[in-house]
């Protein structure tokens, strides 16, 4: 429960993130608002879903048992530790763009809306995973 | 992949979309970023929260349908049905807005109703996850 409740909500404010960073480089009225709900989003909404995730996954490792080898919890923990990493280049990069202010996000802002994409495909993968189960 | 495996797939992706389009309409209600928000996230909030609610629907019904030992009169099933009306039910007056080109935190009870949509979706993905009485 613990792991799917924040696998959604981590999903869902990634498609904020890609939302609000591509009105942002659209440009125009509030293009500064937008670009820093991105950073919010990423803040408070993203990297909490992450946590909740994870441990959720771990929890029900413990308690399930799950082998680590099987394929479809190696593609599970990749996608996690990998969009860890993606996360928090796209939080450095969407802090970077929000200070830029009236300028636009610029480059910075494109960064973190091909990071945020790249990560919504990867979860795809891990939900395509843990439904499929490869290797089970 | 098999068919129950595909239909799972599809099911669960559809909930991910269901639950985006969620987070898209709270952002609305509770930022203060204004019209920008506003044009920013309404289409995608409306867009992901039908589709995924009538992705759930679909495929949870063929689901139920598919899968040996469930039916489409079990319990946990018909709360989840249930469940589904009031959160559709809840969305209607936001997705109408967002329609209109209106701002939909600036409806009146947009709060409680996006609460309402809140509520249950967590009493599905509970019902769903525990299928009391399965």
């Amino acid at each position: 429960m613990v792991h799917v409740a924040g696998a959604m909500l981590l999903v869902g404010a990634l498609v904020v993130v890609v939302a609000t960073t591509a009105g942002a480089l659209r440009g125009g009225d509030g293009s500064e608002a937008l670009a820093g709900l991105a950073f919010r989003t990423l803040l408070v909404g993203v990297l909490p879903a992450y946590i909740l995730m994870r441990v959720g996954a771990e929890w029900i490792a413990s308690e399930e048992g799950v082998p680590g080898d099987v394929d479809w919890i190696g593609i599970g923990y990749a996608v996690a530790d990998g969009g860890l990493l993606l996360t928090i280049i796209a939080a450095v990069l969407a802090w970077r763009a929000a200070r830029r202010g009236a300028a636009g996000p610029g480059g910075l802002g494109r960064g973190v809306l091909v990071l945020a994409a790249v990560l919504l495909v990867a979860y795809g993968v891990a939900i395509w995973a843990m439904a499929a189960k490869p290797g089970y | 992949m098999s068919t129950y495996e595909w239909l799972l797939f599809l099911h669960l992706l559809a909930a991910f979309l269901l639950v985006s389009g969620l987070v898209s309409y709270s952002v609305l209600v509770l930022s203060s970023g204004g019209e920008a928000v506003s044009r920013a996230l309404g289409s995608p909030a409306l867009a992901l929260w039908n589709a995924g609610g009538l992705g759930t629907l679909v495929f949870g019904v063929w689901l139920a349908l598919d899968v040996d030992g469930y039916e489409l009169w079990d319990g946990w099933i018909i709360a989840a049905l249930v469940l589904w009306l009031i959160g559709s039910g809840a969305a209607g007056r936001l997705g109408a807005a967002v329609r209109e080109g209106q701002s939909v935190g600036r409806i009146e009870g947009a709060r409680r109703m996006v609460g309402v949509m809140a509520l249950a979706t967590l009493l599905l993905l509970v019902v769903m996850i525990f299928k009391p009485g399965a």
